[in-house]
């Protein structure tokens, strides 16, 4: 048996025991805490709707890992670029598009914007710092937040794709009331499993795919090999761009598109930490593990600081989480270690 | 012709390490302390005096702090906003529990304080580095938001979660904080204030400490092998920069805008800051006062230039346009000159001494 499929298993098998681990934890804090409320169904259905938020959150994380991995580029756009596809898809769709036909036009948008950026900012940065770059992007965030709010006006947009909305009971026979699902996060992680899918055969069996591996693993020998570098990173961007508008149309027909859709980039930053900055699995799976551990720890551990601990919760998971492995669950081993 | 070091000569050791080697520089310097202490109040009305050299002096403050810890010590950090919230809150805390200590003191007890907290978010720089940290350090500001926007402990109870600065005089009858503060007062004490802090922060960087920083900045294992302690240098780099950071949060919110909230310290403050040291010049001292200066006037220039050119747009529009032309100049300012200001003026002043010769 290979390491990997050995790998593979062990988390299949350890990962039903570790959420029942943490079911237990907590039914033993309400036990020894009075004001605080603990109930198994209740914990199943907040730890499904969290998981599938999170899918929501590998998304957006997605799109870091791929520049980052491509380029060394840490892309602090990759929120705006969220934003900028949902309300150039909005956009469409108001002009009368059908939101099909919407969707190839934003995404030959994307592909646009993704050759501009290539040409106007990394082109005449090329060998300059890490954190010069990283400035650029957030240089970027700032242009496109003004650029998409100056051609689509910054009212909260309304973004419907026909995709289903109602709540969904399931386990009725094992709980008295059953677990209430929502269809759409249903939907949203169904997307998010086909694009990872896509990526993974785009990656693995195409040409361009396996530039892109080759660019990653090593610049310099991917240039000598005749990789030509300019037209990948072009490439890579268009291809987080689209990444950008898929995130951006689920986190749009939830929540409506906005401005805030800017910021759920930083909520991808723990993401990261946590899975990696140059994996794909680890996006996906610290975006679950990151979804779930928010939501559960809000829903039972909130009140008893007085709420509201989603905006920092993820972010102390993922600094103790460095603490006991700095290079992320899949990341690479040759992190900079001190 | 005028700027030229030729027959000054260095006696003493002491002549030699000065700040100011070159005589011109002293001369003008001094002609600058002069303009900025008695021609700006006298000439400047209140309203450049509240929007423009007093926010200017609070963010160079910021900035100096940021830059001794990602210049100088090469961490890259995005707390700072939640380092501003921690010096505000510590100051009105300790001034409301103690109206009798001076301000200054509070000031720089609250400065401590930020110190302090400093030193444990950045615990985490002595496993990791580069964006892993700069990650890192969100959390801290997150959760210090967080932490004084939910206990009303911090606000004293107030309903709102505004805080509002006590009244408080530098010396008796000039007060600094509070509604009866004039603008001429806050700034000349803002200014003398910081020029101190920046001194300090300026022989920092020149000492045994500040070199043991740039060791750590341009290769850590290096440094450790030549018996620099990476643990002592970090995290003395954070201690140092929380507390200027912190008694800019405080100067933020007693001496510019007199009450604040801790809404006010967001994610936006820290790039707004990050900004500030990017443009000016990473690892300058110098570049941190041109950075703030740079970022204070450019939106306050692009709210007015419309206006100034006769042209009608609408708010919303403006401030769209606002956001495009920050972000634009910013990454042209990053193509143009990577270094930052600071560079620029070294260039300048490279040119100055061969002018009115080629070469």
């Amino acid at each position: 048996m290979n390491p990997t499929a050995l790998r593979a298993g062990f988390w299949i098998l350890a990962v039903p025991l570790l959420i029942a681990a943490l079911g237990l934890t907590l039914q033993g804090f309400a036990l020894v805490i009075p004001n605080m409320f603990f109930d198994w169904a209740f914990y199943l259905e907040v730890l499904t709707a969290g998981l599938l938020q999170g899918v929501l959150y590998s998304l957006v994380a997605l799109g870091f890992v791929l520049i980052f991995k491509a380029s060394g580029v840490f892309n602090f756009a990759q929120g705006s670029m969220v934003l900028f596809a949902a309300l150039t898809m909005v956009g469409f769709i108001e002009m009368g598009l059908h939101w099909t036909l919407a969707f190839v036009v934003t995404a030959a948008v994307m592909v646009v914007l993704a050759m501009v950026v290539e040409k106007v900012v990394l082109r005449p940065l090329v060998n300059q710092p890490h954190i010069i770059l990283f400035m650029a992007t957030i240089g970027i965030f700032y242009f496109l937040d003004g650029f998409g709010q100056t051609l689509w006006g910054s009212d909260v947009k309304v973004l419907d794709i026909g995709i289903p909305k109602q709540g969904l009971t399931i386990l009725t026979d094992v709980f008295e009331y059953g677990i209430q699902i929502n269809a759409f996060d249903l939907v949203a992680a169904l997307v998010g499993a086909a694009l990872v899918a896509v990526l993974a055969v785009f990656f693995q069996y195409t040409r361009i795919g396996r530039a892109l591996r080759a660019v990653a693993d090593d610049h310099q020998a991917a240039l000598s090999v005749g990789i030509p570098l300019k037209t990948i990173w072009a490439i890579v961007w268009s291809v987080a761009g689209i990444v950008a508008l898929v995130a951006g149309i689920m986190w749009g027909s939830k929540a409506g598109v906005q401005f805030s859709l800017a910021l759920i980039a930083l909520k991808a930053l723990p993401v990261l930490i946590l899975g990696g900055f140059t994996s794909i699995p680890g996006a996906i799976v610290g975006g679950l593990i990151i979804g779930a551990g928010e939501q559960v720890a809000e829903v039972f551990l909130g009140p008893l600081v007085g709420g509201a601990i989603q905006d920092w919760f993820a972010y102390m998971l993922a600094l103790a989480f460095l603490l006991f492995r700095p290079q992320g669950l899949f990341g690479e081993k040759i992190i900079e270690r001190i | 012709m005028i700027y030229r070091e030729a027959g000054q000569f260095k006696t003493s050791y002491t002549a030699d390490q000065s700040i100011f080697p070159i005589r011109q520089d002293r001369i003008a310097l001094v002609l600058f302390g002069l303009v900025a202490v008695l021609a700006v109040p006298a000439v400047a009305s209140n309203y450049f005096l509240e929007t423009i050299f007093v926010p200017f002096l609070v963010f160079a403050m910021a900035a100096l702090g940021l830059n001794i810890l990602t210049g100088y010590c090469g961490q890259l950090s995005l707390g700072t906003g939640g380092f501003m919230a921690c010096g505000a809150f510590f100051t009105f805390k300790l001034a409301t529990a103690f109206p009798e200590l001076h301000i200054v003191v509070v000031f720089l007890l609250a400065g401590l304080g930020t110190a302090g907290v400093g030193v444990l978010f950045g615990l985490p720089s002595l496993r990791i580095k580069g964006f892993y940290l700069a990650v890192a350090t969100l959390a801290a500001q997150f959760f210090l938001v967080w932490m004084f926007n939910k206990f009303d402990w911090w606000t004293n109870y107030s309903p709102s979660g505004v805080i509002s600065a006590p009244p408080r005089a530098i010396i008796p009858g000039y007060f600094v904080t509070g509604s009866e503060a004039g603008p001429i007062t806050k700034y000349l004490f803002l200014l003398v204030f910081v020029a101190i802090l920046a001194l300090v922060a300026k022989n920092l960087v020149r000492s045994r400490i500040g070199r043991s920083w740039m060791a750590i900045r341009d290769m850590d294992i290096a440094a450790e092998i030549i018996g620099i302690r990476p643990l002592w240098a970090k995290l003395s780099a954070f201690a140092v920069s929380s507390f200027y950071i912190g008694i800019a949060g405080a100067l933020w919110a007693f001496v510019y805008t007199g009450s604040v909230e801790a809404l006010a310290f967001q994610i936006d403050r820290s790039f707004q800051v990050l900004f500030m040291v990017i443009i000016g010049g990473l690892g300058s001292i110098l570049g941190s006062f041109l950075g703030a200066a740079f970022i204070v006037l450019l939106p306050i220039l692009l709210s007015n230039a419309p206006a100034a050119l006769g042209l009608h747009i609408s708010v919303e529009l403006i401030a769209h346009l606002e956001f495009m032309i920050f972000g634009g100049l910013i990454i042209f300012f990053l193509i143009v000159e990577p270094h930052g200001l600071a560079r620029l003026w070294q260039i300048s002043k490279e040119k100055l001494r061969l002018w009115p010769f080629p070469y």
